[in-house]
This record gives C-alpha cells, sequence and structure tokens, in this order.
C-alpha cells in the first residue's frame, strides 16, 4: 500500500517510518514547485504581452523562430524526462546502483545537449544583433528561455551531486528522497518546456 | 517477489505510454505548423489545445498526478496552482491588453 | 590605482558614501546605527553572552526560537521606521509654506524605507515570529516539517533588514517609494545605489518568506497531532495557513517583479522602459498581482490572533467557526482577483475597472461575517480587559472605520478623484496599524507569557495601548480630511495654509505612537526585572483553549513530552474538562533536529552577495553566491542532522512539571494579573 503512495517514486516500499518521513518532504517540493510555476506563469504573460507590443521596430518573433532547433531541444528534453522515469523505476524495484546511474547519466548527457542547443540558438541570436537590450520583446523571450535554462542548469548541478552522494554512501534513504524530488523537478522542467514550444517556438512560426 | 514484478511491469508501461502519447502530441503541433495545414487562428487555438492536453499527460504519467485518494492533496494543490495561474495570467493579458489598445 | 582596477575591486563603492552625510539628521542616523553595532557587539562581549549566543540561539533550528528572532528583527526594525514615520509627519508640519527639516531627496528616501521596513522587515517577520511560535504548538507539533529551511528564511530576511540598515550608513537608499515604480527607478532617473538597495533587501525577504510560507503550508497539512483534523484547528491556526498559501503563490509575482528591474537596470533589457518597447504598466501589473494578496499575508495572522483573543479573554469559545474559516478561506482566495484597484487610474476602460472594483466589494462581505462573529463572541462573555483585548477592541472599531474607507475607494471614480492622497495613506494605515500591528501587539501580550515563563506588566501596556489607540486617530483621522482637501501624499512641502493645524495634529499623534513603542520597551523592561513575582511557569496564565496552553512555560524543545491526542475543537479545554490535561504520559526518546551553523551562513553569504550587487563589486556578488549554493551542497552531505532526547530527561522534566501543578493553587481569572497566577488557571466550567 504505502509503495503506492507516490507511484514510480517511492522510498524503500513497505517502509512505514521514513515513508512517514518522506510524505512532507515530497509535498513540500511540490508546493514548492509550485510556486516556482507561478513564476513561470509571469514570464509567459510578460513575453505574450511584449510578443505582441514590445517589437519596437526589431525583429518579429517570426524573424527569430527557428522551428528545426527547437524541436531537436524538444526531443532531447523530452527523452530525457523517460530516461528519468527509466532511472526512478531503477531506483523503486531494482537495489541495482549501476543501473540507476546509467539512466541518470544518460538523462544528463540529454539534458547537458539540450543546453548546448540552447546556447548555440542564444549565440545565434546574438551573432544577428537580436540581443535583448534590441526591444522588450527580445528581453522577454531571452528571460523565459534563460530563466529555464537556469532550471535545467540547476537540475543538472543536483544530478552532479547525486552522483557524488551516491559515491560516496551508496543509495541510502536521504539519496532516495533526493532523487525523488529531482525526478519531479526534471517532469516539472520538461511541462514549463510544452509552454515553451508551443507559445514560443510554434506560435512564434505561426505569427 | 512476482507482485512487484507486475508492479513494476505496470509502471514501466505506463512511463512508456506518457511518453509516446507525448511526442505524438509534440509531432502532431511541429507538423500542423510545419506543414501549414490550417490558418493563423485555428492553428494557434490547436496549438494551446495540444499543449494543455500534453501538460495533462505530463502530469499524469510523469509526476504520477491522477484521481486515486492517496493523491487528493497533489491533485488539489495542483488544480489550485492552475486556478491562480489563470487568474494571473488572463487578468494580466486582459489589463495589458486593454492599456495598449488605449494606446493606439 | 587606475579608475578600471578600482571599479573591479570596490565597484562603486567609495569613502564618499561612508558618512559624514549631507543633512544633519541623515548623519545622526547614520551615527546612531554605527553607535548601536558597537555598543552591541561590545555588551555582547563584556558580559560574555557570545558561546550561549551562538549555540542557543544563532545556531538553533527550534521553531520555538527562530520565532522569537523573527520578532526581535521585527522590533528593532519597528523602531527605526516609527521613527521616519514621525520624521516625515514633522517634515510636513513644518513645511508648510517653508522648506522643513529635511530636504525632498531625503524625504523620499524616508518614505521608501517607512514602507519597506514597516511591510517587509516588521510586519513581515513578526508574523512569521508568531506563526512559528504558536503555530506548531497549536497544532501538536514537536516542530515545523523543515526546520533547516525555517532558519533559511529567517537569516535572509535578517540579511535583507540588514542591508537596509547599512544603507543608512553607507550610501543611500531609494527615493522610488515601497512599491518602486519605473521610469523613476530605471537607471535614468535613479542612477545610484539606492534603487539597488531596495531590490536586493526586498528579493533577500521575499526568498525567505516563500520559504516560510512552504513551511507553514506543510506543517499545518503533513504534522497535525493524531485527532486533529483541520476543522478542530484553532483558528489562528487556518488563518497561518491561509496566509502561507498566500505567500506561496504571491510571492513569486514580486521576485518577476523586482528581477525585471533588475535586468533592465543592470543589463539594459527593456522591460519596463520607456522606449524600445518597454511596458512600465506592466510593472505596476506584477507589483500589485504580489502587492494585494501581501496586504491579506499581513492582514489574516492578525485575524486569528483576534480570534483567539476575544474567545480566551471573554471566557468562551469562539462564535461562529466555521464561518470565519470560509470566510478566511473566501478572503484568501478573492485577494488574488483584486489587485488592479492599485492602479484604477492608469488608463484602462471602465469596464475593467468595474469588475475589478465589484471583485474589491466583494471583499467587504467575509470580513463582515468576521466582525459579526467577533462581536457575538464577546456578547454575554465575562470580558477581562487585557492588555491584548484592549488592542482587539481597538482593532474591531478602528477597522471598520477604515474597510468603509476602502469600499469607498473600491469606486474607481471615487478612487479618480483620490487616488495618490493622503486620503489614501490614511486609508491604508487605518487597515494595517490596526489590522496588523494591534494584533502583533496583542499575540505578544498574549502569547509572551508562554515563550518566557513571566507576565508582562499590565500598567505599561496599557499605557502602551492608549498610547497607541489615540495616536492611530491622531494620525491618520486627518490625513482623511487632508486627503479629501487635496492634499497629495509623499509631498516633501505644502503651499496651502489651511492644512497646517491638520499636520500639527497628525504629528502629535506620530509623536504619541512612538511614546507606544517606547511604552512597549519600557513594559518589557519593567517586566524582566520584576519577573520574579510574573511567574507564570506552568504554563497555562489565562485558561487558555488550545493545546499551546498544555505545555510549561517555557516549553520544553520537543514542545510535548507524549504527542497528545486530539478529540475535537478547543483541545486543552477539552482536556482539562475531562482532567486529563496534567496526568503524567509513558515518554520515550524523542528525536529533535541537530542545531547548524549553516542557515545563518547561507544568509550572511546572500547578503555579502547582495551588498555587492548593489554596489557593482562583481567578484563579491559571484562569491557570495557560490558561497551559498556550495553550503547548501554541504547539507546533503551530512548525514548526522539529528539529536535524540532520552526518555529519562524526558521523564524527569515532566515530572518536576507535574510537581510544580500539584503544589500550585488555582488562580481565579479575577486574580490572573497578580502574583496569585503561577500559571495554573481555574477552570471555568
Amino acid at each position: 500500500m504505502s509503495a503506492r503512495r507516490h507511484p514510480g517514486l517511492s522510498v524503500a516500499p513497505g517502509d512505514a517510518h521514513t515513508e512517514s518521513e518522506a510524505e512532507p518532504v515530497i509535498f513540500g517540493f511540490w508546493v514548492f514547485l509550485m510556486s516556482d510555476v507561478v513564476l513561470f506563469a509571469l514570464l509567459f504573460a510578460t513575453y505574450a504581452a511584449m510578443r505582441a507590443q514590445g517589437i519596437a521596430g526589431g525583429p518579429t518573433p517570426r524573424a527569430i523562430t527557428d522551428l528545426a532547433g527547437a524541436a531537436i531541444e524538444t526531443a532531447l528534453l523530452l527523452t530525457s524526462s523517460f530516461t528519468f522515469g527509466m532511472a526512478s523505476l531503477a531506483l523503486k524495484y531494482r537495489d541495482d546502483t549501476r543501473r540507476l546511474a546509467r539512466w541518470l547519466a544518460i538523462t544528463g548527457l540529454l539534458g547537458i545537449a539540450f543546453l548546448g542547443m540552447e546556447a548555440r540558438d542564444f549565440a545565434t541570436l546574438i551573432g544577428h544583433g537580436a540581443v535583448p537590450q534590441r526591444s522588450g520583446f527580445l528581453s522577454a523571450h531571452f528571460t523565459l528561455l534563460g530563466t529555464h535554462g537556469l532550471h535545467v542548469a540547476a537540475g543538472l548541478v543536483w544530478m552532479a551531486v547525486m552522483f557524488a552522494r551516491i559515491a560516496i554512501a551508496g543509495v541510502d534513504d536521504r539519496v532516495r528522497l533526493a532523487i525523488m524530488r529531482l525526478a519531479l523537478f526534471w517532469h516539472m522542467l520538461d511541462i514549463v518546456w510544452v509552454g515553451i514550444f508551443t507559445f514560443v517556438f510554434l506560435y512564434g512560426a505561426t505569427g | 517477489m512476482i507482485p512487484e514484478d507486475d508492479a513494476r511491469r505496470r509502471e514501466l508501461r505506463a512511463y512508456a505510454i506518457g511518453f509516446a502519447m507525448a511526442a505524438a502530441l509534440t509531432g502532431v503541433a511541429f507538423a500542423i505548423v510545419a506543414g501549414r495545414m490550417m490558418g493563423t487562428g485555428a492553428t494557434l487555438l490547436s496549438l494551446g489545445g495540444l499543449a494543455l492536453v500534453q501538460v495533462a499527460v505530463h502530469f499524469r504519467y510523469f509526476l504520477h498526478i491522477d484521481l486515486e485518494k492517496s493523491h487528493r492533496d497533489d491533485l488539489q494543490l495542483v488544480l489550485f496552482t492552475a486556478l491562480i495561474v489563470a487568474v494571473m495570467v488572463g487578468g494580466s493579458l486582459w489589463i495589458l491588453w486593454d492599456q495598449h489598445a488605449r494606446m493606439m | 590605482m587606475s579608475d578600471a582596477a578600482l571599479y573591479g575591486l570596490v565597484g562603486n563603492l567609495r569613502l564618499s558614501d561612508f558618512p559624514p552625510k549631507h543633512d544633519l539628521i541623515a548623519n545622526c542616523a547614520a551615527w546612531v546605527v554605527i553607535f548601536g553595532v558597537v555598543a552591541t557587539l561590545s555588551a555582547i562581549t563584556v558580559m560574555g553572552w557570545w558561546r550561549a549566543l551562538w549555540t542557543q540561539w544563532l545556531t538553533a533550528l527550534d521553531h520555538k526560537k527562530i520565532g522569537i528572532m523573527y520578532i526581535v528583527v521585527a522590533f528593532v526594525m519597528q523602531v527605526r521606521a516609527i521613527v521616519e514615520a514621525a520624521l516625515m509627519r514633522a517634515q510636513q508640519a513644518a513645511a508648510v509654506n517653508a522648506p522643513g527639516v529635511v530636504s525632498p531627496a531625503h524625504f523620499a528616501e524616508l518614505f521608501t524605507t517607512h514602507g519597506t521596513i514597516m511591510i517587509f522587515f516588521m510586519a513581515m517577520p513578526f508574523l512569521t515570529g508568531v506563526i512559528n511560535y504558536v503555530m506548531p504548538l497549536q497544532i501538536g507539533a514537536r516542530d515545523v516539517a523543515f526546520p533547516w529551511l525555517n532558519a533559511i528564511g529567517l537569516w535572509l530576511t535578517t540579511a535583507g533588514a540588514m542591508l537596509v540598515m547599512a544603507s543608512l550608513v553607507i550610501g543611500q537608499f531609494s527615493g522610488g517609494g515601497w512599491s518602486g515604480y519605473p521610469p523613476f527607478t530605471q537607471t535614468g532617473f535613479s542612477p545610484g545605489e539606492g534603487v539597488d538597495y531596495w531590490i536586493w533587501s526586498v528579493g533577500l525577504a521575499s526568498l525567505g518568506s516563500t520559504l516560510s510560507g512552504i513551511n507553514i503550508a506543510v506543517t499545518i497539512y503533513k504534522k497535525r497531532a493524531p485527532g486533529m483534523d483541520l476543522f478542530c484547528m484553532p483558528l489562528f491556526c487556518w488563518t497561518a495557513l491561509c496566509t502561507s498559501i498566500l505567500m506561496i503563490f504571491a510571492m513569486p509575482a514580486l521576485t518577476v517583479a523586482t528581477s525585471l528591474l533588475a535586468l533592465d537596470r543592470y543589463a539594459g533589457f527593456h522591460f519596463f522602459t520607456n522606449d524600445l518597447g518597454g511596458n512600465v504598466m506592466n510593472y505596476a501589473n506584477l507589483f500589485w498581482l504580489f502587492g494585494h494578496p501581501e496586504v491579506y499575508i499581513l492582514i489574516l495572522p492578525a485575524f486569528g490572533v483576534y480570534s483567539e483573543v476575544f474567545a480566551n479573554f471573554s471566557g468562551k469559545r469562539l462564535y461562529g467557526y466555521n464561518s470565519l474559516v470560509y470566510a478566511t478561506m473566501a478572503i484568501a482566495v478573492l485577494s488574488f482577483t483584486v489587485w488592479l484597484h492599485h492602479f484604477f487610474t492608469m488608463g484602462q476602460s471602465a469596464d475593467v475597472n468595474a469588475a475589478f472594483g465589484i471583485a474589491t466589494m466583494l471583499i467587504a462581505i467575509p470580513t463582515g461575517v468576521k466582525v459579526y462573529d467577533w462581536l457575538l463572541t464577546l456578547l454575554f462573555g465575562r470580558i477581562r480587559f487585557s492588555t491584548a483585548m484592549l488592542f482587539g477592541i481597538a482593532f474591531m472599531v478602528s477597522f471598520v472605520i477604515g474597510g468603509m474607507t476602502g469600499v469607498m475607494l473600491a469606486n474607481p471614480p471615487i478612487d479618480f478623484a483620490v487616488h495618490n492622497s493622503l486620503f489614501l495613506v490614511a486609508h491604508f494605515h487605518n487597515m494595517l496599524i490596526p489590522g496588523l500591528l494591534f494584533g502583533m501587539i496583542a499575540a505578544y501580550q498574549m502569547w509572551f507569557p508562554k515563550a518566557f515563563g513571566f507576565r508582562l506588566c499590565e500598567r505599561w501596556g496599557k499605557v502602551a495601548f492608549w498610547c497607541w489607540g489615540i495616536g492611530f486617530y491622531l494620525a491618520f483621522m486627518p490625513l482623511y480630511w487632508l486627503g479629501l482637501s487635496g492634499a497629495m501624499r509623499r509631498s516633501a512641502q505644502f503651499f496651502e495654509p489651511q492644512f497646517l493645524p491638520w499636520l500639527i495634529v497628525a504629528l502629535m499623534g506620530a509623536v504619541l505612537m512612538v511614546c507606544g513603542t517606547g511604552a512597549l520597551g519600557v513594559q518589557l523592561i519593567v517586566s524582566i526585572r520584576s519577573r520574579e513575582a510574573r511567574r507564570v511557569a506552568i504554563g497555562d496564565p489565562w485558561d487558555g483553549h488550545g493545546l499551546e496552553w498544555a505545555t510549561p512555560s517555557p516549553p520544553p524543545e520537543y514542545n510535548f513530552a507524549v504527542i497528545p491526542n486530539v478529540s475535537g475543537r478547543d483541545a486543552f479545554t477539552m482536556m482539562k474538562r475531562a482532567g486529563t490535561a496534567y496526568a503524567l504520559p509513558a515518554c520515550e526518546d524523542i528525536i529533535v533536529p541537530r542545531s547548524s551553523a549553516l542557515p545563518m551562513l547561507i544568509g550572511a553569504a546572500a547578503g555579502v552577495a547582495a551588498f555587492g550587487l548593489v554596489w557593482h563589486i562583481w567578484w563579491q556578488a559571484v562569491a557570495g553566491v557560490v558561497t551559498v549554493w556550495a553550503l547548501v551542497i554541504a547539507r546533503s552531505f551530512d548525514a548526522d542532522t539529528q539529536r535524540t532526547i532520552p526518555a529519562a530527561e524526558v521523564e524527569r522534566d515532566t515530572t518536576a512539571w507535574l510537581a510544580g501543578v500539584a503544589a500550585a493553587t488555582p488562580a481565579p481569572r479575577s486574580r490572573e494579573m497578580t502574583p496569585a497566577n503561577a500559571g495554573l488557571a481555574e477552570h471555568q466550567a
């Protein structure tokens, strides 16, 4: 029963004590994530207004949209969500640290590749003079994507810390709990990205 | 440990379904835009709809939010957040567009 | 040294940013801060308190100590902000067709720091402190859900407060008001460090509040004692819950508004600029998306306090508990739908204004429900006019007046007439002084004996009450009239001689309120000196209803020897009725969090980073931020975070306390303010 509490993300199944310790931690992290979602929502609202009202004679959303790049970034991040799911399963059902580490490493590499692509996008834009100082729209564009990118980078640092902790002390309950939270964080960033690829890139390409 | 293995397989399937659905929804969205399948208004509307569905898919299959009783706290939290986000974003857009229109 | 090297080393900071300052008053303020810091540090050294301070307080993770430290921050900051208030009133009274006592630039700084401090560094720490202290005890928990996070919240807020204090000595604070509207706060009009001080101090405070909000909400959701259903909680816990939810969802709006403003200022972005697609109105929109829920963050906990005070000091159950809960929830949700009424005059169409005006008026309904519930709680009660009760009664009368002016302002046409006038200033002070400050003072009077084991002096409490009560009316009723007569807020000078008498009356009021603050200080000193006659160590001096009174005063670190089983509302009253209030439980080992220096260091590093950002000392900013994250990561490697208190120790302390209970004579309510009250109340059936 207790194993069903947070499916795919449970601490050692059947351990009632750890379970009751874990519950507030996971719930607390959910609350934090929702607070973070509000932050992104307001950046989206600002972006929405700026993309229509803040062009100031500069490049339009359409002019700076690279649909192919966006598609690759989306594929990378979406796949990384799935591979993190595999890591969660390895954590929950197979007490197999190697397997867990492997899936986490794949997720991390996908995350790094995503950030690399995003950096390339930014560099291209800046190379064309589409800098954030050019217009309100570009300010909002860079800030929205940059905030998401910073979150991804924070997730990667967190992952590195997890690797260090597993290497030092193995997978104990605290590491389990931390990876469960990291999983929530990572999946949530993917949800934010759904908003970004839709409202920034696909809307941008449509006009 | 047969039952545990069953549970694992069930969850693995859930992740796979979620991934497939998310990939399909994303694919359709990109295809609509790349193939210029509809007019601008219809495109924007269906893109918004697809995004909404995909967010629900992610919550259901990756973040495990569902209607089960044990997840009620999380579900209520997510729904309340959705309400607040709707009020904040909807209100902001209404206000900013109205002000903008009156400056034209 | 070359200019570039100097900039790299100390940013924009120069010797000329240190005192002496441009005018005498600013100079005095700077030296008072310097002298205060030096005096405090020397006193601690001379008394040899450093070790105790460090081990017992600065590294503490106990929610009770964190609560007390929050309230200490609030009191210290309140002293500064109220002196600034009196100075502003003095300036306006002296500046009718005259230059007055301070320069316009200094006046702008005064109203900015006064507002910023009162909201972020007086009100927020005060209510967070009271919630921290009282709520876990009331729900029968040993601690909050995240003690470590709790301490980080405290130290981030403290770092923000210290940044504001630093601005008194080093450089200038912002002159852009507590709401920091661009374009005035853009580099074009405010090139110096002032606005940056404002951005980062508020930024630290809002981060701290977000963390506190998460902590409070999760504690209430997950840490209640067995049997303590949500609808068995004392009303104060409900208001704490709603406040925390508002913090969680409203603080991000402030973070976004200030961060985007920082991007404009530091990196030349165009979110709120006048040119290149910037939209100033979006700043107002974002700021008040936070700002209006913030009003209810401030007021709801006071509503909870009053509910406890009225029920307790009239010897009755709270009337209309359910309606009070639903009213609280309604206010919390509605508070997210009214933010536009802060900028009715910004130019949107009438239908937008009408929608938000109606939503605003709706809030008066649940608030009215509350006032009736409180009145009916008092009705037929045996009211004891303790200091807390007096503040409560003053609140009810004053708050209704303030509420009615609020309904007036909710009409866009009326708002157009009095917008940005002293009428508005009178209105929101009329809400916040009775609706927040009086509530926090009442909470302090009521729960002080719980926290320290002795009662506060009632005589000086009543002196403070009359100073505050009369001072408030003298200071703010004239402002309504002045506002209607056309006196605009934030004016450093007036040119209408007819304003003068009213401004002088308002100054008198402000002086009285400064005296009220002083009286609270005297009350504390007098009470400490005569504490032996005021001991209430048994812990239930007021015949309380909630579980917080079921513990010794001060409560042990673990709060409850054994977590109580709750079977209904007013849990402690039920235990007293059943005769189970003072039974020896079967004690077990108790696990408590081990104290940690990291939260304080994180706060310090964040403060250092913020100071670096203010003065463009980039290496310092980077070092600070890196240190913060290094400390957070260091914590994740620390496996030894808990400490066990052995059952024998718990049993020894509990037995000693119960022996005290057996030896004490229950004090009747008529003698609760006398030495006869040893903390064991005679229970009125």
